[in-house]
């Protein structure tokens, strides 16, 4: 078990738990920075595959100008799902 | 390299790819605000980018760009990883980018119109 | 209910999935002589001369797939402009930014010049190292969002980004056509090929496509996130 397969283990189970907390989580902002961190692990990983160019794109669109339009729907848009004021008895501050 | 090695990177590149598909199609069918079903789709995108790179690796490759000293035996004795997926891939990249970017501006145009991002409010077809 | 349903669906697909990707072995050498992967890594160095696989595949090999690409995004920005498009009769004010602090604001313009020395580094020697057109254009466009978001006032010229973008994708076209009429194919080589082969003036008619993309996807995005920005939240 060198170094580099346990580095590879370890980014996996990373991107595999962002994309669940992504999913799961009802605050938009943070749904939209699990979506960027994946995009971070699979830029690792296209280098891992010795794939220069595809990593240099993935680095540059999914990471930056993904996360950038998302947030500008958001800011546009509510932030918060629906769900978090039912469950919570949550009284929203914006409305 | 051994057996032990081999079989982890095969589960951890394929089934992590998979995974990420599987995670994304469930964002996109089962959530009922729109944003969250553009998240779903973005991480299915990602997913099936991984999947087609993964396809063209060869054990001991190195990355397909030449140098003037090396340039034959990067096909006969040396291997290279194969150049065909990756080009692919790049122009999956910059088409998954434009199909998000035209989504998220007809989310803002509807909720311009209808105050809310939930699709079970959003019932009448037409505007 | 929906949710049993959804989740039988993904188990069936997950199923399938793993059953086909199971067979194929991961980093084993599966094709036979004479493939695709092989005519493509030696005609680029006895034909093209040039050291980057995949930006001779991509411009040269299958020229016309970048092309269709170039449209899609030309064809999302604009899609994107009309859509958000309101008439601008009643208010001129733009959407409200929170003013930044001074380390942004300074370390933003600092900053700003070389990240677009960095971009067109990477488009202009796309045939040598790896990189190119798509995301030298992308660099490009993310050190204009920088100063978009650090300053609440900083303007750039409509009128500028529309020419750029439209001088850039008739280059690109106009290539492909002098090469239909100097009696070969569309998107055909016809600049001499250098001698030796890291030099930046060599591969032909690569170096000058990928100006061009380079030059379209920066202005084109730099359009598309200014269109954004400038939507009034309510």
């Amino acid at each position: 078990m060198t170094l580099y397969l346990v580095l590879f283990i370890f980014l996996a189970v990373l991107m595999i738990a962002a994309a669940i907390y992504s999913v799961v989580q009802k605050d938009l902002l943070y749904a939209t920075l699990g979506t960027s961190i994946i995009s971070l692990i699979l830029s690792v990983f296209f280098y891992l595959l010795q794939a220069p160019d595809v990593a240099l794109t993935e680095a540059a669109i999914g990471v930056a100008l993904t996360t950038i339009i998302f947030v500008i729907t958001i800011r546009n848009t509510e932030r918060y799902e629906e769900d978090y004021h039912k469950k919570r008895n949550v009284k929203s501050p914006l409305k | 390299m051994d057996i032990t090695t081999h079989t982890l990177l095969t589960i951890g590149f394929y089934g992590s790819s998979i995974s990420l598909i599987l995670i994304g199609l469930y964002a996109a069918l089962v959530k009922k605000s729109l944003l969250k079903i553009i998240i779903g789709m973005s991480i299915v995108d990602s997913g099936i980018n991984l999947l087609l790179v993964s396809l063209g690796y060869l054990n001991g490759g190195t990355a397909p760009i030449f140098s003037p000293t090396v340039q034959d035996t990067l096909t006969k004795t040396a291997k290279a990883v194969d150049p065909v997926p990756q080009a692919l891939v790049l122009t999956a990249i910059v088409i998954g980018f434009a199909v998000t970017a035209v989504a998220l501006s007809l989310i803002i145009r509807l909720y311009r119109h209808h105050k809310t991002v939930s699709i079970d409010e959003i019932k009448n077809l037409k505007w | 209910m929906k949710k049993v349903l959804v989740l039988f669906l993904l188990i069936a697909i997950g199923y399938y999935l793993v059953d086909v990707f199971s067979v194929i072995p991961f980093g084993a050498d599966r094709i036979p002589e004479g493939n695709v992967r092989d005519f493509y890594l030696e005609k680029t160095v006895t034909d093209l001369n040039v050291p980057n696989t995949v930006t001779s595949i991509v411009v040269n090999f299958r020229g016309f797939d970048t092309l269709g690409e170039v449209t899609v995004l030309f064809l999302a920005a604009s899609v994107l402009g009309s859509i958000l498009y309101r008439r601008r009769s009643h208010d001129e004010e733009k959407a409200v930014l929170l003013p930044s602090s001074k380390i942004v604001a300074s370390g933003s313009r600092l900053l700003f010049a070389p990240i677009l020395l960095l971009g067109a580094y990477v488009f202009i020697h796309g045939h040598l190292t790896p990189g190119g057109g798509f995301q030298g254009g992308v660099i490009i466009a993310t050190g204009f969002l920088l100063m978009l978001l650090a300053y609440k006032d900083y303007k750039v010229k409509h009128s500028i980004i529309m020419w750029v973008e439209s001088l850039a994708g008739v280059t690109f076209a106009g290539i492909g056509l002098v090469g239909l009429i100097m009696g070969k194919m569309f998107l055909e080589n016809f600049l001499p090929l250098g001698e030796t082969m890291n030099n930046l003036f060599s591969g032909g008619v690569i170096p000058i496509i990928y100006i061009a993309v380079g030059f379209k996807v920066g202005s084109e995005l730099t359009g598309l996130l200014y269109t954004l920005l400038n939507e009034k939240g309510e």
